[in-house]
Parts: structure tokens; sequence; C-alpha cells
């Protein structure tokens, strides 16, 4: 076990290696870089000036060179620092990463607790207008154009439509607040509800098939037969015998589901301008900030090579034909 | 001699009769009536035959075109058409116009007609979503086919791959790809097929892993030993017992895949890395809701394009969800 645990770790190390090569070369390849973004209105600007800059930012140097660089910095544990902020790139995403982190995990959350009981609810009374209720309105979460959806709830709740909630940023502006207060916190809760709710609506969707698949599948199962046959009451039956059996599954996809989450907040930040990672690496993109855009893109594939790690690691721990191959 | 032939004969007719009147199904006939019992999915079907009539049959009655501009007398209120030169001097672009009889949705910001842009729009984000799903589809199942079927290195090499591919952040990837073929002066008409390429190339990743995982249970089946007993060959093996045998798992992965790329191409697109102007998609049609006052007052601009996409997504998945369970019975929904 030690010995495949081992192998799995170098291989994922190989994997991002290579994430972070292409991903860097691709980068790289962007026609205009941050020096020419930056410096494209201001008049007085020789060509001399902007080569002396990009010396500065180490932007001089060719594709393979620059990535040995970077890949040196990232021994170091420094990832090196973001053009447009003139910081170290740990301290940026350390500080725009809470905002995500909470959208992220509040999101995770809900769509837990609306998935898991509608898609047990769904399998336990199949075929009833309940069942194609919910896997009606499944199939719509999924399908729904974030940007879409967005808009709908901007208009209906926002300013123009019933202006119940704001529907951008993260505080009122204009209103001060002296410290951490609880006012402050249901600022920051009103604007969250509709990105919530965006993310919700359109993510809870493959959980709730999931579930309801592997909760069909377990309650045809011989021992459910057995329990009910024993006369154990169908609550048991479902939520202590049924549930359980389901449970290993679903938390593999909840973990799966997670990096999804961050490299949606690209978009959904985006359109409901929280000052989020995803929001800022749209900017970055747009700026060509390489070492910030390397810095956030590989943070999402170490979390999706995480995921596959531990998903392979706890196959192999369930199955030990897994090991030996 | 004479009366036990014509007993035959009748005893013959009856065998005759009962054969023809014996309803024999072929599995295919069984997967299909397994569908059409699927209310869901006929819906799905109802609903993707029309959004196809419409795009693509739709131009041909349809007066005006995708890109162009209308403008309006302003004194006299009369609406003046691109050709007619003459009047244009006095004419103002008539942007933002009322859903009326000659314009069913309006025009827009810019002054095109929004209904025209919705077929050719659909057209678009249609042919879109075949073209990526082909590309990926070529290119996931011959390389997941490749991985389970030979396994060892080829397999190892070829499933790091799939990891290095679904590792990377899709948005961002787009974006960076994007300003590339922006540099390199593509016209959009042609910057459409190398988006939809990319996005091929991209995804087959999710389509490889599915199939090898696929090929791998199969290679174990007891068929597939007997094949391996009886000696035929390699490709025999492979094109008369595996493929028709993935065949339906291909089927269901296409279907779902082709509302994930529309509604993937209609993001992109909505914001301005996928298709881009003057030609017209139903995500940069939506894209006109970040103006404040079109969102507040000209809703016949965002909202149709935004349901478009809703309803063609949500038919894809409802097909393919009823063909998942037309295949396989056993798992029945």
């Amino acid at each position: 076990m030690r010995q495949y645990i081992i192998r799995r770790i170098l291989i994922s190390l190989i994997v991002l290696l290579g994430v972070s090569i292409m991903l860097y070369t691709l980068i790289r390849l962007m026609p205009s870089d941050y020096v020419d973004m930056s410096t494209s209105s201001s008049i007085n600007m020789t060509d001399e000036m902007r080569e002396n800059i990009r010396a500065l930012y180490g932007l001089d140097k060719g594709i393979v060179e620059g990535y040995i660089d970077w890949l040196g910095g990232i021994f170091r544990g420094d990832l090196g620092m973001s053009l447009m902020f003139r910081r170290p790139v740990v301290e940026v995403i350390g500080q725009y990463a809470p905002v995500t982190f909470t959208v992220a995990f509040i999101a995770l959350v809900f769509q837990v607790l609306i998935a898991i009981p509608l898609g047990i609810l769904a399998a336990k009374k199949q075929y009833s207008m309940t069942d194609y209720t919910i896997v009606t309105l499944v199939f719509i979460g999924i399908s729904l154009p974030i940007f879409f959806f967005a808009a709908i709830l901007k208009r209906i709740f926002g300013f123009y439509g019933l202006n119940l909630l704001p529907i951008s940023g993260m505080l009122t502006a204009r209103v001060n607040y002296d410290g951490f207060t609880f006012a402050k916190f249901l600022d920051y809760a009103k604007h969250l509800i509709l990105p919530i709710t965006c993310f919700v609506i359109t993510g809870c969707g493959g959980l709730l098939r999931y579930t309801r698949t592997n909760m069909l599948e377990v309650l045809n199962a011989d021992y459910i037969r057995t329990a009910r046959a024993k006369g154990v009451p169908e609550r048991t039956v479902i939520y202590s015998h049924a549930f359980r059996n389901t449970l290993i599954p679903i938390i593999t996809i909840v973990g799966s589901t997670l990096p999804s989450l961050f490299s949606g907040a690209a978009i959904t930040e985006g359109l409901f301008a929280l000052e989020g990672l995803g929001n800022i690496a749209l900017r970055a993109s747009y700026m060509a900030d390489v070492p910030y855009l390397m810095g956030f893109n590989m943070f999402i594939a170490v979390l999706t090579v995480a995921g596959f790690l531990i998903s392979d690691i706890l196959y192999a721990a369930a199955d030990p034909r897994v090991r030996l191959s | 001699m004479e009366e036990k032939n014509t007993v035959n004969t009748q005893h013959q007719a009856a065998i005759d009769e009962l054969e023809k009147n014996q309803v024999i199904l072929t599995p295919g006939q069984l997967v299909m009536r397994r569908f059409f019992r699927n209310k869901l999915a006929v819906i799905g079907v109802c609903i993707l035959v029309f959004m196809i009539l419409f795009c693509f049959i739709g131009p041909l009655f349809y007066p005006y075109s995708e890109t162009e501009l209308f403008y309006i007398n302003e004194e006299t209120g009369e609406q003046i058409r691109m050709y007619e030169t003459e009047k244009l001097k006095t004419a103002i672009l008539y942007t933002r116009a009322p859903m009326s009889a000659e314009h069913w949705l309006g025009t827009d910001d810019m002054g095109y007609d929004v209904l025209a842009r919705l077929m050719y729009g659909g057209q678009i984000s249609l042919m879109v979503g075949f073209v990526v799903v082909i590309v990926e589809m070529l290119i996931g199942v011959t390389l997941g086919g490749v991985a389970g079927y030979y396994g060892g290195k080829i397999d190892m090499i070829i499933m790091r791959l799939v990891e290095i591919f679904v590792s990377i952040p899709f948005i961002p990837l787009m974006l960076i790809i994007s300003s590339l073929l922006i540099s390199m002066k593509i016209s959009p008409s042609v910057k459409i097929y190398y988006t939809m390429f990319i996005m091929g190339v991209i995804y087959w990743a999710g389509v490889a892993r599915m199939i090898r995982g696929n090929i791998l249970s199969l290679r174990e089946m007891e068929y597939m030993q007997a094949a391996e007993a009886a000696g035929i060959r390699t490709s025999r093996k492979i094109f008369r017992h595996l493929v028709p045998n993935v065949m339906p798992l291909i089927i269901v992965m296409a279907t779902m895949d082709l509302g994930g790329v529309i509604l993937m191409e209609s993001t992109m697109s909505y914001l301005g890395i996928g298709v881009s102007a003057p030609f017209a998609s139903w995500g940069n049609m939506v894209s006109a809701v970040t103006n404040d006052a079109i969102m507040r007052n000209f809703l016949n601009i965002w909202v149709p394009p935004g349901l478009c996409i809703l309803l063609t997504v949500l038919a894809f998945n409802f097909v393919g969800d009823g063909l998942r369970d037309a295949f396989d019975p056993r798992m029945k929904r």
C-alpha cells in the first residue's frame, strides 16, 4: 500500500509538471505582454524603456528560460511577483482567496443540503409526480447558462425589478462600518445571496442525479429486501441501511466538485463583480499577468490532481487488486 | 396421397400465418420502443426538431439577413432598408426597435433584426456543438480505446495525458487561446472553426477516460475470452465485438456533450472569446444585457437567445438521458 501511494504521488507530480509546462508556454505565447498593455497609453514611452521594464519583470527571457526560472521559484516557495499588483503572488492569492473560498464553501454546503435529501426523495418515490418534477427541475438547472440565469436574477431582484437585493459588489458603497459588526455581516450576506443562488441552482443537478441513481441501485439490493422482510421500519431502511451505502460514492463526487467551483468562480465572480480569485484571474488574462495566471491556474490544477489522487488511494484501500496494476 | 398433401399445406399455411403475426423485434427496435415511451425524451426530440427547422429552414422564409442594418427616418418614422441608398442620407440607425409586424422581436443595439440573428446564431451554436463533439469523439474514442485495449505502458502514458488535460481550467485557457487567435489576425468567420477545433482537442480527455473504463470492463467479459480462444484477428475483435458494445456509451455521451458544448460556447461568446461580431451566436446576443438600459427595458433583445440556449441544451440532455435508459434496461430510471 505504501509503495502504491508513493508511486501515485510521483505520477501526480509528473502530471502537474506537464500542466505547468503547457500553461506557461500558452501564457507566454500571448501576443502582447504586460508591458505592452500597461504602457500602450503613454506616448513618452520609447521601445528602449519598454525593453528595460521587460528585463525588470523577467519578460525578456525566452519561454524555456522563463519557465525554468518560474519552476526554480516554486521549489523555493516563491510564486513570483504579480505584475498587476506589484506584490508577491502568494500575498495576492492570500488576500483574495477568502472571498472565493467562502462563496465556494457556502455554495457547496447548500448544494449538498439540497441535492441529497431531494435525491433520496426522488428515489423513494420513483415514477411519481414528485420524482418527475424533481428530475425535470434538475435538468433545467444543469441546462441553464449561468450568465443568463444571473441576468434574470439581477433583473427580477435587483434595482430595476423588485429592488430587494444588491446585484454587484461585496458591500454597499458609501457605508462605513467600524470593525466587523453584525450589520456588516448582514450586508455581506445580502450581496452574496444572488451569486450563491446561481452556483447552487446550476451546480446541484449533477450531485442530485448521482444520489438518486445510486439510491435506486441500493434500494434494489438483496439486503434491503431482507431488511424489509424482517420488518425493519421504512425510515430505518432508507436512512440507515440504504443511505449509508450510497454515502461513499457521494463523498467522492462532492470532493471532485470542489475544483470546478473554483474554476467556475472566474465567470460567476465576474458577473457579480465579487473581488475574488476568479474575477482577478479574468482581468489578469486580459493583462497577461504571467505570474498571477500561473499561480491561479496551478492552484486549480493542484486541487484537481489532489482530488484524483485521494479518490485513487481510497479505491486502492477499498480494493486491493487496484494496487497491483 | 392427395389428401395428405392438403393437410400438409394447411399445416404449413398455419405456421406461416403464425410467423407472419409474430412480431420479432430487433434490439434496435426494442431500444427505439423504450426510448419513445419516455415522455421527457420525446419532448426533447420535438424541441430539437423545432430548433433545427427554425435555424436552418427559417432563414429561407425570413426576409432579413443576419448582418443587415436597419435605418429609420426620424421625421416621417419610415423604415429604410440598407440598399435604399438615396433615402439613407436623412436616416439614422433604427436601434432598439420595439416588437412590431416588421421586426417580430425588434432590433438590437446595433440595428440588426433580433429574430434573424436568433436563426443565424442558432446555426452557429448547433454547428459548433456538432463539430466539437465529432472532434472530441474521434480523438477520445481512439485514444481511450487504445489505452483500455492494450493497457500497460501505452495506457499509462495516455491516462497521464488525460489527467493533464482535465486539470487545466477551461475558461482561463480559452481566454489565452482566444487572444492568441486574435493576434494571428484571423478573421472572425475563420476564427469560429479554429475555436471549434481547439475545444474538441481540449474536451477529448473526458471521453477517453469513460471509453477506457468501459473497454476495461468489456475485456473481462466471457465473449471476449471466447473471441480470444477462437484466435480471431485483433482488428476483427475490436470492430466486431468491442465497438458495437461501446456504441451505446458513445451515442449517449455524444448527445449529452452536445448540450455541454453548446453551453460552453455560449458562455465563451458571452465573455467575448467565442464567436465574435459581426456574426451572431446565442451567447454573444445575451451579452447585450451588460447594458443596464437593455437589461431593464429591452427584454426582447436578451431573453429570447437565453431561452433558446436553455431549451436546446435541455433537449439534448433529455434525449441523452432517454437514450441511456433505452440502451440499458437494467438501469431503469
